[in-house]
């Protein structure tokens, strides 16, 4: 007996004395029962308490406020805005450190707006008109990337301008362009920092982490707060979103350079600097364009939605066109920008691909910046030369300059598109309604009332136990401080409406997605045929989900939803699908031995086993879909996406705007905390 | 397991010894302790305690206890053990690439121990180099440029480095593959380019860790055979670290056997299988051809009365294995000698003894 009970209390913690009956080691493993169980038990707790309250007292004490309504709060905010809007003028710090920037920025932008896509005051074109562009382009990727690049840019910028959108695509690369810049600039010495000393890297990393949580619709309006609207603060928003991938993936790389290699290179007395040099920085090559690659992504992605905060580029009529509702409008500029990031992901990456072969080439044939066959060299100099004289030519000649009005793509595509989807709004009008409408009646709309409908307190409550349950304490704390933070802003009961929309299609990413993952982590066939598929689709910016879902279900709550779906599934599927086939082979093996069917296989061994990568992917769902969810203000999805969006248009809600985007970041980092505590709890049991 | 065994004028080469006395390296009392305060344990009684005892008491793990040793010029010392034993830690702990936690590592009158960090870079710069078990290759760099690496980072001129690596290369026997990448050649051909790099700087010291555990068996012989030739040709001091018994035995004029990082003990090849210091050594000699290493100064018996003292002479240090032949063909006892001084008879039983042991043991 003895042994057994020092064996079970070993595992319930050994501070634990030994019981000395037998009755008394009952209770203790009752107790120990519990005290694995009480989770599941807060849980349901908490649930039955919701819902009771719920029922007794819904509607009262939500904290609703109306539209047009202001709090203390927002005119404070309002306040600060204008404080900062005579700061601009009198203060050292503007005067000496945000202004220098912002015209930095932005003088650098304009620059280079006057030398490839807008005319000035003093010349109505452009210094290089369309032709030298797109020489210089297509001599540009042929160089670095290889002839089937360069046709890939040569053909889509010319597409960008038969859809009338010319100017507007070459403002986008240059957004993305300084941006890229200025990352790597930022980003590779901080990566290699952070590789390089364990400090930088543990600080660091929670900001990167913060950087990459925040929902970027949050922090448009204060950083065009600060660096006024515009190309600054646009690109700067840029930065924000697109620089942690490019640091963490050169941190990556440079700190999974072989220790032997690197043993080795020490051994023989190289300092830090020869190390970092000649070794690291060269074996991490490949991996660092990875990351400049993503950087690039994300930079073009978020270019798009800078729309907002007036930065230039397609961004522009998308927005426009959902504004008005216009389908067929944001079609082809939607499409625009799918061909820029199909264009801007080959390029890259056959870039990278070509980097590795060009430093082995590179050695032998000591020709400076283009390595391989003599051939290649000769090609390179005359299309040099062939670009040098298209610059010189569309400098000259106006019409070389301004991009010819036809043929005119756009329109025809445009009412193409429009009547397209009148047809198949009317055709399936049914359908498309009633998706809607049960979706709506049986998970939205009740979801909302009990979140938003129960009185804020209950909510409080109810969340923290949530959060205590699956998280633990850590994440119940950082719960507790997001609650104080929302119910600060004064948006309660609209953040609980965007909850529960977020929710919603949350619950209907996990479901896909874990459908998806399972069939695609169990079959390589089928991984193969989709995987390329979700690749595509990630590479689309966020922007781009909205025309799609706008054009057949309307500006609704619901057509967020959509948009956040779609724009979650890929992300969260490859997550599911990863772990699912993360599941050890011989496990797998040794179940089927035993005669398990396909499903007991899923259910009992895959799953299971593999459940941490499915919270994982329900956190980068839950994100995905926050962002999206919020973006999904512009086409009705009300909530507090709305009232960022009227934030822009409408100064006396700039407040309102502002503390809903504070109000949005909360939400996010409690969604993020919450489940990554989740994930790494069961990643640990 | 005592320093006294040491007796580096009993070696084989020691008549490689050039400068008088001063032994090529020098280990003193040198500790390696990992873990959470580690340098609380040095000098308290539990430094003392077996390493299991010390890792369940304190969670420290001693991988090199107390280890004293010295290497004469122009010497191959072999540390061997089993997997776990400290060898690459012992190695490491020679060019601090560990930090030792205690002790002090001489190397050509140099303490590297106390060096500062550019005399530390200047020692691994100019007198020792290390090879490898996983090679550690640059993969971004020609075969000569791997090779030149050493004499990059110590700033010699583009031609100089060049020249001198294709010169290692060339030694290595691996002329023609100077433009190749490393994963365009095979795991012998690889390491034979880590040889030429350490090769390269020219150093006092070469250490090898486990360099051809990586290969396979054929080519591990090959390789140790070039070792060998290299040692004859360049007549470095060697540090050579293996678990391989074999090995140890082929290339090593000293073998150091460690177990849990203390030294167990230190002696000839021969030495270590004719008087293995406890049941460790003894398992460890078990499987080896007796013949093939103990030296007639082994098997060497004081005359019988009456027997007769007129046949061949021989050296003590020759093998048995190669004595063999001669003794058995001679009718009467081989004398032995050390140099002048007789040390008694070897005749037919003895040598048979030898042989038949091994065979039916
Ligand atoms: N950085 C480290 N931190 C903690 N323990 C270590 C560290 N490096 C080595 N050890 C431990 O020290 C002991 C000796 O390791 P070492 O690598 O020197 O053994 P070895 O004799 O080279 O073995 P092998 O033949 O497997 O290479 C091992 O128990 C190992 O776990
Ligand atoms: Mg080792």
């Amino acid at each position: 007996m003895s042994t057994v009970t020092s064996a079970r209390e070993r595992k319930a913690g050994p501070a634990v004395k030994p019981p000395a009956s037998s009755t008394e080691a009952r209770s203790a493993s009752v107790l120990s029962t519990l005290r694995r169980q009480w989770r599941r038990t807060l849980l349901v707790a908490v649930v039955l308490l919701w819902v009771v309250l719920w029922a007794v007292l819904h509607g009262t004490q939500t904290l609703e406020i109306g539209g047009a309504d202001k709090t203390d709060v927002h005119l404070w905010l309002n306040s600060v805005r204008d404080a900062f809007d005579s700061a601009r003028t009198n203060s050292a710090f503007f005067e000496y450190v945000v202004q220098p920037i912002t015209d930095g920025v932005n003088g650098l932008v304009t620059f280079l707006q006057s030398l490839f896509s807008q005319g000035t005051a003093t010349r109505p074109v452009p210094q290089v008109g369309w032709l030298g562009v797109v020489a210089l382009l297509a001599w540009l990727t042929f160089t670095f990337a290889g002839i089937r690049s360069m046709i890939l840019v040569a053909v889509c910028v010319l597409l960008f301008g038969f859809f009338g959108y010319w100017q507007q695509s070459i403002d986008t690369l240059i957004v993305t362009f300084v941006t890229v810049v200025l990352c790597a600039v930022v980003g590779l010495p901080l990566g290699i920092w952070m590789a390089r000393s364990k400090r930088a890297s543990s600080v660091l990393t929670p900001v990167l982490d913060l950087m990459q949580t925040l929902p970027s619709f949050a922090y448009l309006a204060p950083l065009a707060l600060v660096f006024g609207i515009g190309p600054a603060a646009a690109i700067v928003t840029t930065i924000i979103y697109s620089l942690p991938p490019l640091v963490r993936i050169t941190e990556h790389g440079i700190r999974n350079v072989s220790p032997t290699t690197l043993e080795a290179v020490t051994s023989m007395g190289g300092t830090a600097w020869q190390t970092l040099v000649k070794v690291q920085l060269p074996m991490a090559r490949r991996t660092i364009v990875v990351g400049i690659n993503q950087c690039t992504m994300a930079a073009l992605s978020m270019a798009t939605i800078a729309a907002l905060i007036n930065g230039p580029g397609l961004g522009q009529p998308v927005l426009q066109s959902l504004q008005s509702l216009d389908v067929g409008g944001a079609f082809v500029s939607g499409l625009a920008i799918v061909l820029m990031a199909v264009m801007l992901d080959r390029t890259t990456t056959a870039a990278s691909e070509r980097s590795v072969v060009a430093a082995r080439f590179q050695k032998r044939s000591r020709s400076g910046l283009m390595p391989g066959p003599k051939r290649r060299v000769t090609i390179v100099t005359i299309g040099a030369v062939l670009a040098g004289v298209a610059v010189y030519l569309s400098h000259s000649y106006l019409a070389l300059a301004q991009f010819p009005a036809s043929p005119d793509l756009g329109s025809p595509l445009a009412s193409a598109v429009s009547n397209a989807t009148q047809w198949v709004v009317n055709t399936f009008a049914g359908f498309t309604g009633w998706l809607k409408d049960t979706v709506t009646a049986a998970l939205v709309d009740p979801l909302q009332s009990l979140l938003a409908q129960a009185p804020w307190w209950v909510m409080v409550i109810v969340l923290l136990g949530v959060a205590l349950a699956l998280g633990g304490l850590r994440a119940a704390a950082v719960t507790v401080v997001c609650e104080a933070v929302i119910l600060g802003t004064g948006l309660w009961n609209e953040s609980m409406k965007t909850l529960a929309t977020t929710l919603v299609a949350t619950l209907l990413v996990i479901v896909a997605a874990m459908a998806l993952g399972v069939w695609m982590g169990r079959s390589k066939i089928v991984d193969s045929a989709i995987r390329p598929i979700l690749d595509a689709l990630q590479t689309i910016p966020s922007f781009v989900y909205l025309v799609p879902a706008l054009a057949l279900f309307g500006p609704t709550r619901f057509t967020a939803i959509i948009a956040a779906f779609c724009y979650g599934v890929p992300i969260a599927t490859k997550l599911v699908a990863d772990g699912i086939r993360g599941v050890s082979p011989v496990t797998v093996e040794a179940s089927e031995s035993m005669g398990t069917t396909s499903w007991q296989m899923i259910s009992k061994v895959q799953l299971p086993m593999s459940r941490s990568a499915v919270v994982l992917a329900a956190n980068q769902g839950l994100l995905y879909v926050l962002s999206m969810v919020v973006v999904g203000g512009l086409v009705g999805g009300g909530g507090l996406g709305y009232l960022v969006v009227a934030g822009f248009s409408q100064s006396q809600l700039f407040g309102k705007g502002l503390a809903a985007g504070i109000a949005i970041t909360a939400l996010g980092v409690m969604l993020d905390r919450i489940t990554k505590y989740t994930a790494a709890r069961l990643g640990r049991d | 397991m005592s320093a006294s065994v040491i007796e580096p004028t009993s070696s084989r080469r020691a008549a490689r010894q050039e400068d008088g006395n001063r032994p090529a390296l020098k280990v003193e009392g040198l500790w390696k302790i990992f873990g959470p305060k580690a340098d609380k344990i040095l000098g308290t009684p539990d430094a003392q305690l077996s390493r299991k005892e010390l890792q369940s008491k304190t969670g420290c793990l001693a991988a090199v206890k107390d280890v004293s040793f010295e290497v004469a010029r122009g010497e191959v010392f072999v540390v061997m053990g089993l997997s776990g034993s400290g060898k690459s830690t012992l190695v490491r702990l020679l060019t601090r690439l560990i930090e030792p936690s205690a002790g002090t590592v001489t190397i050509d009158g140099e303490d590297v121990t106390q060096a500062s960090k550019t005399k530390l870079r200047t020692l691994r710069r100019n007198h020792m180099a290390m090879v490898f078990q996983q090679f550690g290759l640059l993969p971004h760099r020609k075969v000569i440029d791997n090779v030149a690496y050493g004499l990059e980072v110590r700033g010699e001129g583009k031609a100089a480095r060049l020249a001198r690596a294709q010169e290692m290369v060339d030694l290595v026997g691996l002329s023609g593959y100077e433009r190749s990448f490393p994963d365009q050649l095979s795991g012998g051909m690889q390491q034979r380019v880590g040889l030429a790099r350490a090769l390269a700087v020219d150093p006092e010291v070469l250490l090898f860790d486990e360099p051809f555990s990586a290969l396979d068996p054929l080519i591990r012989r090959d390789m140790q055979n070039e070792v060998c030739r290299l040692h004859e040709e360049v007549g470095k001091t060697m540090i050579f670290i293996t678990h391989d018994l074999q090995e140890a035995l082929k290339l090593g004029d000293r073998i150091l056997i460690m177990r849990d990082g203390e030294i167990v003990q230190i002696g000839t090849p021969a030495e270590v299988v004719a008087n293995p210091a406890d049941d460790y050594v003894r398992d460890f000699v078990s499987e080896v051809p007796r013949s093939h290493v103990l030296t007639l100064r082994y098997v060497v018996r004081p005359p019988r009365p009456g027997e007769e003292l007129d046949g061949p002479v021989m050296q003590a240090d020759r093998i048995v294995r190669d004595a063999a032949q001669q003794v058995l063909r001679s009718s009467q006892p081989v004398r032995v000698f050390d140099g002048e001084d007789f040390l008694g008879v070897v005749d037919d039983d003895d040598i048979l003894r030898v042989v038949v042991a091994e065979e039916a043991p």
